[in-house]
This record gives structure tokens, C-alpha cells and sequence, in this order.
């Protein structure tokens, strides 16, 4: 009971920054030519963010679907370098709920499970009252976008394309273990710019991440942990 | 409440390739047994993604963005993290309209 609480607490800042994402996404769905009905699929189903924006970005009547799924491919790969992260953790749950768990799998529903990890205290009550409620909470904000209409055209003149930075950037300060952190975080944040710079779409994503992987790999940032 | 059927089969091909991605990485590491260099790569995951995710705002935009940045940065070192949001866009708001910009 505590770690269901703890999860929509946990979760609650994180739902207060993203709602303006939904309900513009939302809005673009509709512009883009969706249903309410494949609105409310697409963002249930598919449940990314970023790929959810890029797909309606690329969006046609009718849509080219080889197109749409190769482009949310691309932009969705970061999530295997996130499942193999968070492996170790759910891999003792059971087939069905690890399954589960990974649906629900969106950014801020991992990071939020990670920086739970680091503090001994994951368990599947937790992870579930943060995906569920994330998840409830981004398709409610969606078709709420899709219906109200043009209720935040322009994110930026508030501030609000900022909070998702400003929540990541929180995110991050919880990953921090020693100085030594910051080794693999600088080899991501350099990779990623350069690629952003000169390369289309969100490869720098992709590329960031193995880098500072690769940066983790070569300079520890705690030693081996004794076996459990 | 309409649904056509290429729309339909784009949203299953789109969730479909979504979940694939979401499960791939788990099925590699859950089979193996992580320690040393490869437990040290993983660790280094998290932090990695979330900035790589964030580079072109805080680093590509400007520097009222990067500025905020480490403003935020700063607030989430010591304060919960809804204050620490709040505070790094009433930051870009500011630095926005001091700087220029978006």
C-alpha cells in the first residue's frame, strides 16, 4: 500500500509536466486527420512520446505505413538500451508481469523505476502505480487535447517545452554517484550534440547513450557490486 | 468515432515495433548473467539516455536554455523535484526574455 502511494506520488511531478505535451499531441492528432478513436489507440498502444510526435509530424491520409513504422522504429531504439538496464530488476517477476512492465515502459516511468532501484526499494507495486498512472494520465491528456483543441498551441510561450528538461535534468541529479558519473555523462551529452549537429532525426539519442555505456564500461563509477 | 483500416493497420505496426524495441534489450540481459564491464556499461545507461534525450535543449538551443539548465540543476540538488521544474521554467522564462529567444 505504501509503494502504491509512494508510485503516484513519485509520479505526480512528472504527470504536471508532461500534460502539455498530451493535450498538444492531441491536437495535432486531430489536425493530422485522426479519429477520436485512433487517437486514443495510437497513444494507448504505442504510449512513446516522442515517436507518438514524430508519427504524427509524417502523418498522410492515408497513411504510409512502412514509413510511420520504420520512423517510430528509429526513434523508439533508445528503449532497448533502457530494457536492458532495467532487466536486472523485473527479470524476477514473472514472464507476464516483466512483460507488462515493459508496455509500460515509457521514459520517465523508467527513470523514475531506476532511481527507486538505487535506493533498494523497487517492487512491482511501485513500478505499476507509476506506469499505470502515467499511462492513464497520457491518454486522458491526449483525447482531452484532441477535443478542447488548440488549448496549448505553442508550448514554448510559457516555458512548457522546457519542464521536460527540467524534469529530466531532476532525473539525472538522482543517477549521481561520484564524480566518476560524470565521465560517462560528459562522453553522452559531447556524442549526442555532435550527432544532433550533423546527422537528421534522433540517431544522437541512440549514440549518446552507447557512448556514455562505452564511457561506463572503461571507468567504473563504483566498484563490482558483491553478489546478492 | 471512425476507424479506417490502413489507419488501423499503421497504429498496430507502430505499437508493434514500439513494444518489440521495449522488450528486446530485456530479453538480451535478462539471459545473461551481468557483472564486471557489462554491469558497469548498464550503469551507465540511465544518465547517459536522459541527457543524450535533452542535448539539443539544453546544449543546441541557446544560451538562455543552457543557462536554465544548470539552474535547475542546481535547484534539483537541493529542493524536491516539482520546485526544482517550476523554478527551472520560471528561470527560462526569464533568461528568454533577458537573452533572447524562442
Amino acid at each position: 500500500m505504501d509503494d502504491l502511494r509512494a508510485g503516484i506520488g513519485f509520479a505526480l511531478p512528472l504527470i504536471i509536466s508532461v500534460l502539455p505535451f498530451s493535450l498538444l499531441w492531441g491536437t495535432l492528432a486531430r489536425q493530422a486527420g485522426l479519429s477520436a478513436l485512433e487517437t486514443a489507440l495510437t497513444a494507448g498502444l504505442v504510449f512513446a512520446g516522442s515517436a507518438q510526435f514524430v508519427a504524427t509530424g509524417l502523418w498522410t491520409t492515408p497513411p504510409a505505413v512502412a514509413v510511420l513504422v520504420v520512423a517510430v522504429l528509429i526513434v523508439n531504439l533508445r528503449h532497448v538500451l533502457m530494457g536492458a538496464a532495467l532487466a536486472p530488476s523485473i527479470k524476477t517477476w514473472g514472464g507476464l508481469r516483466s512483460h507488462a512492465a515493459l508496455f509500460l515502459m515509457a521514459d520517465e516511468v523508467w527513470a523514475l523505476a531506476l532511481q527507486r532501484r538505487a535506493r533498494g526499494l523497487l517492487t512491482p507495486a511501485f513500478y505499476f502505480s507509476v506506469g499505470v498512472t502515467f499511462y492513464i494520465c497520457w491518454v486522458a491528456g491526449t483525447q482531452a487535447g484532441f477535443h478542447a483543441g488548440g488549448l496549448i498551441e505553442d508550448p514554448a510561450a510559457y516555458g512548457f517545452d522546457f519542464a521536460f528538461a527540467a524534469v529530466f535534468l531532476c532525473l539525472i541529479r538522482s543517477f549521481y554517484v561520484s564524480w566518476r558519473s560524470l565521465l560517462p555523462w560528459t562522453a553522452s551529452a559531447l556524442t549526442a550534440a555532435l550527432a544532433a549537429s550533423f546527422s537528421d532525426g534522433v540517431w544522437y539519442i541512440l549514440l549518446g547513450g552507447l557512448a556514455g555505456a562505452a564511457a561506463g564500461a572503461l571507468f567504473p563509477a563504483k566498484p563490482p557490486e558483491a553478489p546478492k | 468515432m471512425t476507424l479506417d483500416l490502413q489507419t488501423l493497420l499503421a497504429i498496430l505496426g507502430m505499437a508493434g515495433v514500439t513494444y518489440l524495441t521495449r522488450i528486446a534489450g530485456y530479453w538480451v540481459v535478462a539471459r545473461m548473467a551481468l557483472k564486471g564491464r557489462l554491469a558497469a556499461a548498464l550503469e551507465a545507461v540511465p544518465g547517459s539516455v536522459l541527457i543524450a534525450v535533452i542535448v539539443p535543449t539544453i546544449l543546441l538551443t541557446g544560451p538562455a536554455e543552457s543557462l536554465a539548465a544548470l539552474i535547475t540543476l542546481a535547484l534539483a540538488w537541493r529542493l524536491p523535484v516539482l520546485a526544482a521544474v517550476v523554478g527551472g521554467i520560471v528561470s527560462v522564462v526569464l533568461l528568454r526574455l533577458l537573452l533572447g529567444g524562442a
